[in-house]
């Protein structure tokens, strides 16, 4: 149990994948613009992130190891989880059109996020077992979240402040980006303290 | 025999990675096949006609993703017919007819290329002989012309308009009202913010110039800029016409019953006119050039 929570904590604060890893750079300055659609994207990529450990790990663990074909983990990967967002898309346009239309334009766009691909190659390169890539998939995922409504608040400053003309736009954004990542080295070390 | 064992082995290790992919690929291609025959979702025959209705240029004006997210909204939102700039009143009237609500009235309205700095009026700073488009001859210095507010004249908006209704002529470009169908593209393509949106009536006055720096300074740099003399707010009898945010005239269109006064007091013949009638260009019509000073 202390491990899965240290498998969270872990994900969302210290290893966070925007501000750390860097994967999922593009949603984080496209849609960070304000709550509404940071909420959107950030719920559709959690539910990604979970669909899509909860296929591939399987797919790893019973297929490609056996057959000694784990170097297709790229390949296989992008084709699983392509498939499985197309697949989840139909189903929840016809089944629930409500959620459907809260997660909207952002469910295909995630298909070839690269961060969503990142968490379930790093979950094998971790040699995670399921409960612990579930976990960490979720704390990715929150950690996204809470990278884009971070960011969203940061940018909502930005945009009344008297910036620039040489700066405008994105080059304030990339700035702004930069400090909110260098702000997460503070968690460096917090988990060891905390549990180790 | 070695050799032909090492062949052997190299195909299996080639054979079963395709096999496992391509198997993979086809499984998931089965399932999705299958999942989409079981969860289809018939498009209603009211949404099918609507989007025939639509004219299909996809520009996305209306504020949807294009005409068949506007389909989707009219057959299923019920949001209004008027939306459509393309297909303007005529559209909208049919629309309403079909999905039997009240049609919604639409001011057709047309782009404006706000500058008359052609090179007759202005001059250049420098030569430029980069990439010609407007977004790149912007970064250098603004761009090459003396007024920096001004057409750049590299045809960045007539690149974007799907109508070929921009052209640039002499520096400057102008709109052909017969062909705009108020898309927007032109509005947001310009890197100087110079074209605006008007409504399309009989007669339209507006003043064709964006430069926000001193009266005198203008003077130096183009003999048709706006100087902020405030002689055509005084002139105009509807209050119309303010000095918002620098010297700088703007007509409010609202407000504006084409009187024509204030292009008649203008000095410097920025204030210009044209009438739907025309169909063209952007009437030049000198006419009131002799009263104005």
């Amino acid at each position: 149990m202390k491990a899965l929570l240290v498998i969270l904590l872990t994900s969302i604060l210290v290893d966070n994948f925007v501000l750390s890893k860097f994967l999922g750079i593009c949603p984080f300055l496209g849609v960070s613009k304000n709550l509404n659609t940071a909420m959107g994207m950030s719920v559709a990529v959690i539910f990604v992130m979970l669909l899509s450990t909860a296929i591939t790990w399987p797919i790893h663990t019973f297929v490609l190891v056996p057959l000694g074909v784990g170097f297709l983990v790229t390949l296989v990967f992008i084709l699983s989880i392509a498939a499985l967002v197309q697949f989840v898309e139909t189903i929840l346009k016809k089944a629930m059109p409500p959620l459907y239309k809260a997660l909207g334009i952002y469910l295909p766009l995630i298909t070839t996020n690269c961060a969503v691909l990142g968490v379930t190659i790093l979950n094998i390169d971790q040699k995670y077992d399921f409960l612990q890539s579930m976990f960490n998939s979720l704390g990715v995922g929150v950690g996204f979240m809470l990278a884009l409504f971070l960011f969203a608040g940061v940018r909502s400053r930005v945009d009344k402040a008297d910036v620039p003309k040489f700066l405008k736009g994105l080059p304030i954004t990339l700035i702004a980006a930069s400090l909110v990542s260098l702000s997460f080295f503070g968690f460096k070390g917090m988990i060891e303290k905390l549990f180790g | 025999m070695h050799f032909a064992f090492s062949l052997a082995v190299k195909a299996g290790d080639i054979l079963i990675p395709v096999a496992i992919t391509g198997g993979l690929a086809l499984f998931f291609g089965g399932v999705l096949a299958v999942v989409a025959k079981f969860f289809e979702i018939p498009l209603s025959e009211k949404q099918t006609r609507v989007r025939e209705m639509l004219p299909g240029a996809n520009c996305g004006a209306c504020g949807y993703t294009g005409c068949d997210g506007y389909a989707a909204a009219l057959a299923n939102d019920g949001v209004p017919t008027g939306l459509c700039p393309v297909g303007g009143a005529p559209l909208s009237a049919s629309l309403a007819e079909f999905l039997g609500v009240e049609a919604q009235s639409v001011e057709q309205r047309v782009a404006c290329v706000m500058c008359n700095g052609t090179s007759e009026h202005t001059r250049t700073r420098y030569e430029y002989q980069g990439i010609p488009d407007c977004v790149t001859a912007s970064m250098m210095f603004a761009g090459p012309w003396a007024c920096t507010y001004g057409c750049l004249g590299l045809g960045t908006c007539v690149q974007a308009c799907p109508y070929g209704a921009l052209s640039v002529v002499d520096g400057v470009a102008i709109v052909d009202n017969a062909k705009c169908t108020a898309c927007e593209l032109c509005v947001a393509a310009c890197p100087k913010k110079l074209i605006s949106m008007i409504p399309m009536r009989e007669a339209s006055y507006q003043v064709k110039c964006r430069n926000l720096t001193s009266g005198a300074e203008t003077r130096k740099i183009c003999t048709v800029g706006c100087i902020g003399c405030s002689r055509c707010v005084k002139a105009c009898g509807d209050d119309a016409i303010h000095l918002d945010g620098g010297p700088l005239a703007l007509i409010d269109q609202d407000k504006c019953t084409a009187c024509g006064k204030c292009k008649a007091v203008c000095p410097t013949n920025s204030i210009h006119s044209w009438g739907t009638d025309v169909g063209a260009a952007p009437a030049e019509a000198p006419v009131a050039a002799g009263v104005a000073q």
